[in-house]
């Protein structure tokens, strides 16, 4: 770039010498995402490390929970976190297929704008708003839902341990379906936005065929759609994982594993928002950092395996062959 | 660009279809309407497309010619504001004010695009997508109708040892080609072609052109195009379209060599358009 650059030009020079500062300054801020992760990473592992220097790899399998004799392990809230964040999903990505389809493919022009500013205004509400909202409207609500899911969830074989249970209204289920409205605007906003931008003609293309709505936006508008449809999901996953206020709120904090979901139990981001400020021995405090390790953890291979499921669209689809 | 685009007479072919009884109006549009909002796009257009022949629509950008052939399969009717009013009668039924399912109607016409739209999935799904929709066929019957379609298109032996990688790893001609086989398969009436060249070089452009000459024994050929020639090369009768209104509208050669109407003698001898 130096070579071309004409010298004779101070002004020419000046604006040169600015891209490379430019340059330079876009290249430190790249550098400090990277260095903040990694530091984060090495703080979080220095501050857990007495908790899993002691307890070991048992600290992943072991249901204790118990700051009077100084035993704890994870196992609890890895589930908790787990069990509520899939139930999340299980509701929030069928929904959210069906708002971003009927926003791009359905809806009168009118209807449009209304429909995709209310989704967005619910990714607005803040989560401890959702976590009272669910605590105080729709626990009750769903605790009186819950008799009739014991009866006929419950009654089903297999499954049907999974909907036994008190009809508490707050625990595993509740907390799930509250996070699970609480990504639905995320899932939905980028499905939209993508299915928007889907090629009108290949859409047409498929219509031509004689295909229906429902198979236009199944076998041509979801393949082409995919990795950003992914991205989205993933983005409401990583919410879910690391969502506190409102699970806090709703997941009824309980320290045990229980088969049923209408149970209350806790998730690694509720156990600490509650037990930080209670964390007195530095082995308790150190365990609760460890259980935030693990989260950060979690967090990394659901997106790692995020980009394998990718590649292996993609391979599937033939861009490898 | 000269005052007599060169022709390949169709007058003798135009004369064996006639002997062999199949010149019957395959689709007949009737004061077609045309509404984009408030704007009027097409102005009683009414025009008879023979079966089993190719009809070319010609003339100048914004006339209507595109809009025309989108109302043969009903394609504006995914966009909220677009509607027709009239009669387009395809093989005695009024398609515009059918009952049945629209996918039902689309599934008889095939349609090919301006630029060439490979589904996202891989090239014997591309062709195979298609024909599922409709058929129940074993995979070794939907093999069979895969490469007879994309044999058809001319493009088998390009692509016969690569059927599993996606559609889009093609050539822009040979993804026009793989449209194409894609509109055959499903075993249409009518083919409706969009500009099908607009968007490829001149060998590609060849091939397709030679193909939709190989789709008239069995097809009613419907093409729009901007390039006068390609009409005059392809097609036996051409409809030239004007401000949305049908100006001129008869066999190729006429139109090209003695048109009836000044607006068309314009157009065809470049003066606007």
């Amino acid at each position: 770039m130096k070579v071309i650059a004409p010298r004779s030009v101070p002004a020419g020079a000046s604006r040169l010498s600015l891209d490379v500062l430019f340059r330079k300054f876009t290249g430190a801020i790249a550098l400090l995402v990277t260095l903040s992760l990694a530091g984060i990473l090495i703080a979080l592992t220095r501050e857990s490390w007495p908790a899993l220097h002691r307890f070991g790899w048992h600290f992943l399998i072991s249901t204790a929970w118990d700051p009077v004799s100084d035993n704890y392990g994870a196992l609890v809230f890895i589930v908790g976190t787990v069990v509520s964040s899939v139930i999340a999903l299980l509701l929030a990505i069928p929904v959210s297929f069906g708002i971003a389809l009927f926003i791009s493919e359905m809806a009168p022009r009118w209807l449009r704008e209304p429909v995709s500013a209310a989704v967005e205004l619910l990714a607005a509400i803040p989560s401890i708003i959702y976590g009272m909202w669910g605590l105080l409207v729709f626990a009750p609500w769903f605790g009186n839902l819950e008799p009739w899911i014991n009866d006929h969830l419950g009654a089903i074989p297999w499954i049907g341990a999974l909907f036994q249970g008190p009809p508490m209204g707050i625990g595993m289920l509740a907390a799930g379906i509250v996070l699970g409205v609480m990504i639905i605007p995320f899932i939905a906003a980028i499905m939209r936005d993508v299915f928007l931008v889907t090629p009108q003609a290949l859409k047409e293309s498929a219509y031509a065929m004689g295909a229906t709505t429902w198979e236009v936006a199944r076998y041509v508008i979801l393949p082409y759609t995919r990795t950003a449809v992914t991205g989205g999901i993933f983005l409401g996953l990583g919410r879910a994982l690391g969502e506190t206020m409102a699970v806090t709120f709703i997941i009824g904090n309980a320290n045990n594993l229980s088969a049923s979901l209408l149970m209350p139990g806790s998730s690694i981001a509720s156990v600490i928002a509650n037990e930080f400020t209670e964390a007195t021995t530095p082995l308790y405090k150190s365990a609760l950092l460890a259980l935030g390790l693990i989260l950060f953890v979690i967090t990394f291979v659901v997106l790692v395996l995020a980009k394998l499921l990718l590649l292996r669209l993609d391979r599937m689809e033939g861009r490898q062959a | 660009m000269s005052a007599t685009p060169r022709i390949h007479t169709r007058s003798e072919s135009s004369e064996t279809v006639a002997a062999a009884g199949i010149g019957t109006v395959k689709i007949d549009v009737r004061e077609l309407n045309f509404y984009y909002g408030r704007f009027q796009a097409l102005k009683n257009v009414s025009i008879e497309i023979p079966a089993r022949q190719v009809t070319a629509f010609i003339g100048p950008s914004g006339c209507g010619k595109s809009t025309l052939l989108r109302t043969f399969n009903r394609m504006f009717e995914i966009y909220p504001d677009q509607r027709a009013e009239g009669r387009i009668v395809v093989d005695g039924e009024d398609i515009l004010k059918s009952r049945r399912d629209v996918a039902l109607i689309r599934a008889r016409i095939g349609m090919v695009f301006q630029k060439p739209t490979p589904f996202p999935m891989s090239i014997h799904e591309n062709i195979a997508f298609g024909i599922r929709l409709y058929e129940k066929l074993s995979k070794a019957e939907i093999a069979v109708r895969v490469e007879s379609a994309l044999t058809r298109a001319a493009l088998w032996d390009e692509v016969k040892d690569k059927l599993q990688q996606t559609g889009t790893s093609l050539s822009g001609g040979q993804q026009q080609r793989l449209c194409i086989a894609r509109a055959v398969a499903i075993k249409p009436e009518i083919i409706l072609l969009d500009e099908p060249c607009s968007a490829l070089d001149p060998i590609s452009t060849a091939k397709v052109e030679e193909l939709i000459e190989e789709l008239k024994n069995d097809y009613t050929v419907v093409i729009v195009t901007h390039n006068m020639q390609q009409a005059a090369r392809v097609s036996d009768r051409t409809a030239f379209m004007y401000m949305g209104e049908l100006v001129e509208y008869g066999p190729t050669e006429g139109i090209f060599t003695k048109p009836a109407r000044k607006q068309t003698e314009d157009y065809i001898t470049g003066r606007f358009g």
